[in-house]
């Protein structure tokens, strides 16, 4: 969306496609400026840019395409600089500025 | 996490943790052994011969784009001899379709195959659109399915073409399954579990096409997970979207159950395709005993597939609506016998509960005078029996009964309108206030069916 605000914010890449991008406003890649710590002070990880993602860039009401149980939605993929997230610490992988953030969905059809 | 290695070439950093297997693969090995096993269940299911035309059911979509660019890959790699090309079904589903199709229009062009596309106009006089401006949101799915069921192969006799693939992935197998497996509908295991069916098809001037139109699913075995990152590391252009007409479809329950045990265990995927493969073959009169691989047993296909979407996946939507309706009523049923059981220390309730009780225990396991819904026709248990297949007598499709499902749809379709559309909208009107009269009864339907949206 923007450059870094302050030094507090780190710049990533957040990318949807298989269908998710239809949740981001048609979207497929979002440049976002995050907070470098989450509201408990701890190092930004994926499970807190979920929610943030949640809360702060899906403008659709069906959260639950996405998050479920507090969880990525099973059925859709994450890949974190490419790399299969179940590889890298899933929520726990703290993120790095330039990281590239991939959600896929393999729940859509054709 | 320090990055791992390959667990094939130890050199470059793994990208992908296998669901079957849990082995850590880098993109190269992991695309390689992809292709590699797509290879070996066609071989070892003798899938094709040398000099096959094959037609690719191509929607699109990520299945049928990989499956074509796997097809492609193989083909000239170990000189299968096959001749490729894609045959795309056009629902006739304006901002749905047509950009799906804009989608196998280029992967024709990339992968260098020859493209038909056949409407639901030009095979049956109905676009989909039409159907749902006919019969409302509700049940149209059942149209689409059966009608797509025999586009296929209506296209493929129309090509001369004998043999139709589809992309059909082990998670749409196992959801199959599971769905056959809940439904207490085990003779149907056996045709949905084959990788290998045929569907006798008399559509045609041509006398050979009387013969056989065989289907079958080299991705059978493969991961939806995979395919989607085969799909992402081979930058494939596939188009996803949901039918506008169903949206929730992929919310089924099936396919969360499936997702869900996916993320528990991976190999539950593939575990729950073969338990179906097993099952099948214990089911008595099962075409399965062979495994549906030899060719002198070769299962013939559904009849009839309600539902929408590309896959058999996609078919949830609909169909576990109806059975989690069952499923409540069920519930509902051993509610009151509870309930009966617990105030029956007083005999004038006993006796007053007792006329619930028989209205209630009655109530048959499978649904029989249910409320006859739109989509309900479709999903009938079959008889344990095997189904006898001829021909109907209109089309000649194959069909069990004198006239196959596709006509007896068409035949309501092509009667009047307010009939169709009362018998459909049912239920809403029930709980609707009083509704303007008949003249707009569809568009009436529409407005309600919006509703839980």
């Amino acid at each position: 969306m923007s450059e870094p605000k302050d030094v507090g914010d780190i710049g990533i890449t957040v990318e949807f496609s298989g269908g998710l991008e239809m949740l981001f406003s048609n979207e497929r890649k979002h440049k976002l400026s995050i907070p470098a710590k989450d509201s408990t002070g701890a190092p930004l990880n994926v499970g807190y840019l979920v929610t943030y993602l949640c809360e702060n860039v899906m403008k659709d009401a069906r959260k639950d395409l996405f998050v479920l149980d507090g969880t990525v939605r099973p059925g859709i993929l994450v890949l974190i600089n490419e790399a299969d997230w179940e590889l890298e610490g899933e929520e726990t992988y703290e993120i790095q500025p330039g990281d590239n953030i991939l959600f896929v969905s393999t729940l859509h059809g054709g | 996490m320090p990055p791992s290695p390959c667990a094939l070439c130890k050199i470059n950093r793994a990208l992908i943790l296998r669901p079957k297997d849990h082995s850590k693969l880098c993109k190269p090995c992991f695309i390689s052994v992809f292709e590699t096993e797509i290879h070996h269940t066609i071989t070892t299911n003798a899938l094709f011969h040398r000099g096959e035309k094959i037609a690719i059911g191509a929607s699109g979509g990520k299945d049928s784009t990989v499956l074509a660019s796997v097809l492609k890959t193989l083909n000239e790699r170990y000189d299968y001899g096959l001749e490729l090309i894609l045959l795309s079904i056009d629902e006739g589903i304006r901002g749905y379709r047509d950009d799906s199709l804009e989608t196998v229009k280029r992967n024709a062009e990339q992968y260098e195959m020859p493209l038909t596309i056949l409407g639901y106009a030009e095979l049956y006089g109905w676009t989909m659109d039409q159907v749902v401006e006919q019969v409302g949101k509700k049940g149209n799915c059942t149209y689409c399915g059966v009608f797509r069921r025999q586009a296929l192969d209506r296209g493929a006799a129309r090509l001369g073409v004998k043999h139709v693939v589809t992309g059909h992935n082990a998670d749409d197998v196992a959801e199959t399954v599971l769905m056959n497996l809940l439904r207490g509908d085990l003779p149907r295991l056996s045709r949905t579990t084959s990788i290998i069916t045929s569907t006798p098809s008399a559509v045609s001037a041509d006398p050979d096409s009387h013969t056989n139109i065989k289907r079958s699913k080299p991705l059978k075995y493969a991961y939806e997970k995979e395919i989607v990152l085969y799909a992402h590391h081979k930058s494939l252009d596939y188009f996803s979207t949901e039918c506008i007409y169903s949206p929730e479809a992929f919310r089924g329950s099936a396919r969360a159950l499936i997702k869900n045990l996916e993320r528990v265990r991976p190999s539950a995927i593939l575990d729950v395709v073969r338990s179906g493969e097993d099952m099948a073959k214990l089911v008595p009169g099962s075409d399965e005993g062979c495994g549906g691989t030899c060719s002198t047993s070769i299962p013939l296909a559904e009849e009839e597939e309600g539902g929408c979407g590309s896959s058999a996946g996609r078919t949830v939507g609909s169909d576990m609506a109806s059975m989690e309706q069952q499923l409540s009523q069920n519930e509902n049923v051993s509610e009151a016998g509870l309930e009966v059981e617990i105030t029956s220390k007083r005999v004038d309730v006993m006796a007053q509960r007792h006329d619930r009780l028989t209205d209630a225990v009655p109530l048959p396991p499978r649904k029989k005078g249910q409320k006859v819904k739109g989509q309900g026709a479709a999903f009938t248990p079959k008889k344990a029996t095997k189904q006898v297949m001829g021909q109907c007598k209109r089309c000649g499709y194959l069909s069990s009964q004198d006239i196959c499902k596709a006509c007896v749809l068409l035949e309501g379709l092509n009667k009047s309108r307010p009939k169709n559309a009362i018998e459909l909208g049912y239920e809403e009107q029930e709980s609707e206030t009083p509704k303007a009269e008949t003249t707009n009864m569809t568009n009436g339907m529409n407005k309600v069916q919006l509703g839980p949206g």
